[in-house]
């Protein structure tokens, strides 16, 4: 598909459903882009698992202070009304339905909401981190990835034959082509590219993608870095 | 009572072969890297400890701390979240190797499983990792509409972790996010030496900023002006 989303733009749209006065986690690497284009005027908490709410802004290069880091042991500041904690209470904000919203990227969602996005096989070391914890508690768990995998095959599935990170977790994916929430019907398609047409994104998901009235534009700003 | 002891070196003396030790710390943020180093130093002169399992978010980073023990051959067995830091060749080659184990913990389930052998809860049940690979063989039950998997409580013999500020009966204080596992790992362990960066007199703490509470330390060892283990990774230093 030559016409997509770049990671910047689908974060971009990511961003655009944070609500005012919400706490949100983003997962380390792609979601944390999502913080940067959080519209002005929203007061946006952001939570990291290691034990702070409120943090902001990497620090200047030489100026960071490895003791104040993110879950990706990326150096951050803190906001004013920062807090620490310790890490159960961390995961209580998580698990405890404290958190608005967490974010994650994914190799696989299936139609019924399971996501798949620790591991891709047997091999190697395994490492979950988080993952199986923040896809629990929190309001909205939604996901940003591109539509499909390097080869073109579907990310979108029916059943994700991937291990699993959670049953039935998922609540809107936030694809480079299209924005699709997970209900009890399976996937409604709610935005798509303008000038992608309906067979064209059918044939790249590999489950149906139900409609409920309009299916609206998906328009991102063109230049995002 | 006084609980102070006069060095790491002092510190770490009673912890035998097949010790299960919690290690304070994410990533380098709030590890006791000079306990750490303490430990390896005893093993290297003497042998011992060996065959250890090491419970920790990760499975050490670099050439230091965790990853420095590692490598030494110390460690029989990980207990942690998320083995996979930007440099854990120690970890990978001997997990690779099949010479080192692994028991993989979602982290959230890691920090609750510590949290309740601290408070003498054997088990509790957990939405997470419910429907994974990681929830096999474990009991699960419906709460609510909702399934949740059953947990045990993790204890250990030992903990070894970091403070900022310390006194002699044991209370700490922990310096930003440096705080982390440290007070669950000190509520969850048989033995808990704590290192910290300034070591007072009673008192020398405000009541109302005591973070754990002496009760859930053994000994405390002033490392003044400790060392960063992010900043030595980045330093590529190895021990």
């Amino acid at each position: 598909m030559k016409n997509k989303l770049s990671n910047a733009q689908i974060a971009w749209r990511a961003a655009q459903d944070i609500e005012d006065g919400s706490y949100v986690n983003l997962g380390i690497g792609f979601p944390e882009m999502i913080a940067k284009f959080q519209p002005e005027g929203r007061d946006v908490t952001y939570h990291t698992e290691n034990g702070v709410l409120g943090f902001g802004k990497a620090p200047a290069e030489g100026e960071e202070d490895w003791d104040l880091i993110n879950a990706g042991k990326k150096a951050v500041t803190l906001n004013p009304g920062a807090a620490f904690f310790h890490h159960a209470d961390s995961f209580a904000m998580v698990r405890g339905g404290h958190l608005d919203l967490a974010v994650l990227g994914a190799y696989q969602v299936a139609q019924n909401g399971d996501l798949a996005n620790w591991r891709v096989g047997s091999k190697g070391v395994p490492a979950v981190g988080g993952a199986m914890d923040l896809v629990h508690g929190a309001r909205r768990v939604a996901v940003v990835t591109d539509h499909v995998t390097k080869d073109g095959g579907p990310k979108l599935v029916e059943t994700c034959t991937f291990p699993l990170t959670g049953v039935g977790c998922v609540t809107r994916v936030y694809t480079s082509l299209a924005v699709i929430d997970v209900t009890d019907r399976g996937f409604v398609l709610r935005e798509k590219l303008p000038r992608l047409d309906m067979e064209a994104l059918q044939s790249v998901t590999g489950a149906t993608l139900h409609t409920e009235g309009q299916v609206a534009d998906l328009n991102v700003p063109k230049d995002l870095e | 009572m006084d609980k102070t002891v006069p060095s790491v070196a002092n510190a770490v003396t009673q912890i035998p072969d097949g010790a299960t030790i919690m290690i304070g710390g994410f990533g380098g943020s709030g590890a006791p890297v000079e306990l750490i180093h303490a430990l390896i130093d005893r093993y290297r002169t003497t042998g011992s400890p060996s065959g250890l399992t090491v419970i920790n978010n990760n499975a050490g980073n670099g050439g230091i701390g965790i990853a420095a023990m590692i490598k030494a051959g110390m460690v029989a067995k990980m207990i942690c979240s998320f083995p996979r830091s930007s440099n854990a060749e120690a970890f990978n080659e001997k997990y690779l190797a099949g010479e080192i184990a692994l028991e993989l913990v979602p982290q959230g389930t890691l920090a609750e499983r510590i949290r309740a052998a601290g408070a003498g809860i054997p088990a509790f049940y957990t939405p997470s990792s419910y429907g994974t690979e990681l929830a096999e063989g474990k009991p699960t039950e419906e709460f609510d509409g909702k399934m949740y998997v059953r947990e045990r409580w993790l204890k250990a013999d030992f903990a070894l972790i970091k403070g900022q500020m310390g006194d002699t009966v044991g209370n700490l204080t922990y310096r930003m996010a440096g705080r982390n596992f440290n007070p669950l790992m000190a509520m969850a362990a048989d033995v808990t030496i704590a290192q910290v960066s300034e070591l007072g007199r009673p008192g020398c703490i405000d009541p109302q900023q005591v973070i754990t509470p002496g009760i859930f330390v053994d000994a405390v060892v002033e490392v003044a002006d400790p060392q960063q283990e992010e900043v030595l990774v980045r330093a590529g230093v190895v021990h």
